[in-house]
């Protein structure tokens, strides 16, 4: 934030018109409140008040044990679960040295994908109906349900199935997961076009996002904007490329990458990601091992050596990692998640400055935020 | 024209006319007439906006592959009754520091510029409650009062997003009205009158969208755009946009009051789509096609209200069509659309027009 943006917050001028939208409004999706100050409804300035749904995850942590801390990293980006599942069971059984089978890692990056396209899908409804066009809000719920039923059918659940566990997976997936997960790849590639005509090429949603809330790849370096955000401004930063874990290394796939950093920019990674974990999802299905079990021979109870242990995974939104110390015992001593979020609020209020109110919504929607995974 | 006949409603008005003057005095006859009047408009306005509602729930569902309404009597056709009554019984809240006087005041305000333009429209052959000379004129005069009441709302709110709202609507509307009259002015070049019963008329052989060439077709597509804009609904609902400021000027309202609103808003649609067909697509007039004489009296079979309400519920089904498709424009972009393009082209369009009629180059 520029030094005169902080001079400005610091010092609140009695005349400032001060719009607080938050908790409870519709386009925060979730109870985040911004402190909207305006100039007729240019925004002079923006500030993100957090923690309405703080639950104290990584303290709660410290009391659990690995396999109940899966449970936890569920309820911080609902939206991309299974993977956030994943960092935390690649952390321990990378510090337990556990090797789990081939057909393990298939299956979890498949939910990985299927995950991904599922997110990405609600952010287009929802990205849609910030921006008036309401009817995008039933076609994203629409084909979401054919991934939710994918999942239902495997583990019973449909959004917070926590199926991951250290070492492999709860249990074996439905004999038809293979077929079906081919056959929503189909369904969901006739679909896209679709989407293409009812939102990408229209010109009002043209005029409401191409250069609004630009943020240039410094920014998003400086403020840790990863993910498919940080990406719409050029900032490679694809844990799946850069750092590959689980199966990424096997798999041909392509780092979406635009440079405008505009809303637009961002909107289109995000369109093109969903198309390329479908090629993704192809490959790793034609490949995926009938064979090989579930999960590795593990101790029913899970002590980590002591150490320090990290793990960084690309969720949805962006980078998500975990960091954990162990002394030894079945608890970690001390916790902490790295949530992509977090980082994609702050430079909110960088790129809202001098933009109106509807931009501010257009901006905000572009970033993708959930606000459970910023509170924790 | 002998068939048409048939169907006029003025045998009817004119004979319940003579009834009430041979039963009491002139002036007694005239004040019963007015309350009669007021008595079936309001009637017909509450039971048209429930419909309309109802339209609109099942309209969208359709573009969002939804059922829609479906558990309240068949087809749910009394959701919106059933809705009407909870509003009906909701707590009617005033928020503190609110001007209690204005914001009692706006809905009134809103809803009696709505029933005001109704009395000069042309239901059906004779079925018209005023036949003013300046029919058009006084049309547009009264629906504009409408943004007063947003203003009003807006302002006696005591709120940040009602303010925003209304200042909002009031630029958009006082903007939009300039485009809305200019359109329309097309249609009085053409038929030469302001008098909607000329007008529909006029257009016994032919409607003025096919009569009036490429600029009646031009000024039509216009007004579409203007109007939709005019009464505040999606692409243009940026008073209530509710992704940026909840529900605009209209978030302090609760119960029968935020009803009124929300009834306003659905009878200002049926007005508008009213007019156009009216001016545009010839009003209660059958589609009648010069020198086809035996097309012509198979298409006076059809009554003319069924005409009318036909055409229009065609148009209001286009206007709902935009709202569910488009996203939302910006206040700056709306602007911009109005006194950057559309202001100029339907200035451009009027002056062609009148070129148009000098030159006699329409069909006539």
């Amino acid at each position: 934030m520029s030094e005169e943006a902080v001079k400005k917050i610091i010092l609140k001028e009695d005349e400032d018109y001060i719009v607080n939208m938050g908790p409870q409004h519709p386009s925060t999706h979730g109870v985040l409140r911004m402190e909207v100050c305006l100039n007729g409804e240019t925004v002079k300035y923006m500030i993100p008040h957090i923690g309405y749904i703080h639950r104290g995850m990584e303290k709660m942590a410290e009391s659990n044990t690995y396999k109940q801390i899966i449970h936890l990293t569920d309820r911080m980006d609902y939206l991309s679960a299974h993977i956030n599942n994943e960092a935390v069971c690649l952390a321990v059984e990378n510090a337990l040295g556990v090797e789990v089978p081939e057909r393990v890692q298939y299956i979890r990056a498949i939910l990985d994908e299927l995950t991904r396209i599922a997110s990405h899908h609600l952010w287009w409804s929802a990205f849609g109906m910030d921006l008036g066009a309401l009817t995008t809000f039933f076609y994203g719920m629409r084909d979401r349900e054919k991934i939710l039923a994918i999942f239902e059918e495997s583990f019973g659940s449909r959004l917070l199935h926590s199926f991951n566990t250290p070492g492999g997976l709860m249990h074996d997936v439905h004999p038809d997961f293979r077929k079906h997960t081919l056959e929503f790849v189909k369904y969901f590639r006739k679909k896209l076009p679709d989407y293409k005509n009812l939102l990408t090429d229209n010109v009002i949603f043209h005029n409401r996002t191409i250069g609004i809330g630009v943020m240039d790849k410094e920014m998003a370096v400086n403020y840790g904007v990863t993910g498919p955000s940080g990406r719409g401004s050029g900032f490679s930063c694809d844990i799946r490329k850069t750092a590959p874990y689980g199966i990424y290394d096997k798999v041909e796939f392509n780092e979406i990458l635009y440079s405008e950093g505009d809303s637009f920019a961002r909107y289109k990674v995000r369109m093109d990601e969903m198309e390329e974990s479908l090629n993704i999802l192809e490959q790793l299905v034609e490949n995926m091992p009938e064979e090989g079990g579930f999960t590795a021979k593990m101790k029913p109870v899970v002590k980590l050596p002591e150490g320090e242990y990290f793990q960084r995974v690309e969720a949805a939104r962006g980078e998500f990692a975990v960091f954990i110390v162990s002394k030894g015992e079945k608890y970690p001593y001390r916790i902490k998640f790295r949530s992509p979020n977090f980082s994609n609020l702050f430079v909110l209020s960088q790129l809202a400055i001098g933009g109106i109110i509807a931009d501010l919504v257009a901006i905000t929607g572009s970033l993708d935020l959930v606000i459970p995974d910023i509170d924790r | 024209m002998i068939l048409l006949d048939i169907y006029s409603f003025s045998t009817l008005t004119s004979s319940i006319d003579k009834s009430l003057n041979d039963a009491m005095a002139p002036w007694m006859a005239t004040l019963t007439e007015f309350v009669l009047l007021g008595l079936v408009f309001l009637i017909f306005y509450a039971l048209l906006g429930l419909f309309l509602v109802y339209l609109e729930r099942k309209v969208c569902a359709v573009i969002q592959n939804r059922i829609g309404p479906n558990r309240v009597g068949k087809w749910g056709m009394f959701q919106t009754i059933a809705d009407l009554i909870k509003l009906l019984m909701k707590e009617l809240i005033t928020i503190k520091n609110a001007d209690k006087f204005l914001f009692n005041l706006a809905p009134f305000v809103v809803i009696i510029a709505s029933f005001m333009a109704m009395a000069a429209l042309p239901f059906a052959k004779g079925l018209q409650a005023i036949d003013l000379n300046i029919g058009i004129f006084y049309v547009i005069a009264v629906s504009s009062l409408g943004v007063v009441g947003i203003l009003i709302a807006g302002w006696s709110s005591n709120s940040k997003y009602s303010l925003i709202g209304a200042m909002r609507s009031g630029a958009q509307i006082i903007s939009y009205e300039l485009s809305v009259g200019l359109a329309l002015l097309a249609i009085v070049i053409f038929s030469g009158s302001m008098q909607l019963s000329t007008i529909v008329e006029s257009q016994a052989d032919g409607w003025w969208i096919f009569k009036g060439h490429i600029p009646a077709v031009f000024a039509f597509v216009l007004y579409l755009i203007t109007a939709t804009a005019e009464i505040n609904r999606g692409p243009f609902d940026l008073a209530e946009a509710e992704s940026e400021l909840t529900a605009g000027f209209h978030t302090e309202y609760s119960g029968i009051k935020f009803a009124f609103f929300f009834l306003a808003e659905y009878m200002n649609m049926f007005i508008v789509a009213a007019i156009a067909a009216t001016l545009f697509l010839g009003g209660w007039m059958p589609l009648h096609i010069g020198g086809w004489e035996g097309f012509n009296q198979i298409m006076d079979y059809i009554p003319s209200i069924i005409w009318f309400f036909g055409k229009t519920f065609v148009i209001i089904y286009i206007i709902m069509w935009f709202k569910w498709t488009f996203p939302r424009l910006r206040i700056d972009q709306l602007l911009n659309l109005e006194w950057k393009y559309l202001l100029p082209l339907n200035l451009i369009n009027t002056v062609i027009i009148s070129f148009v009629v000098l030159m006699g180059l329409y069909f006539k």
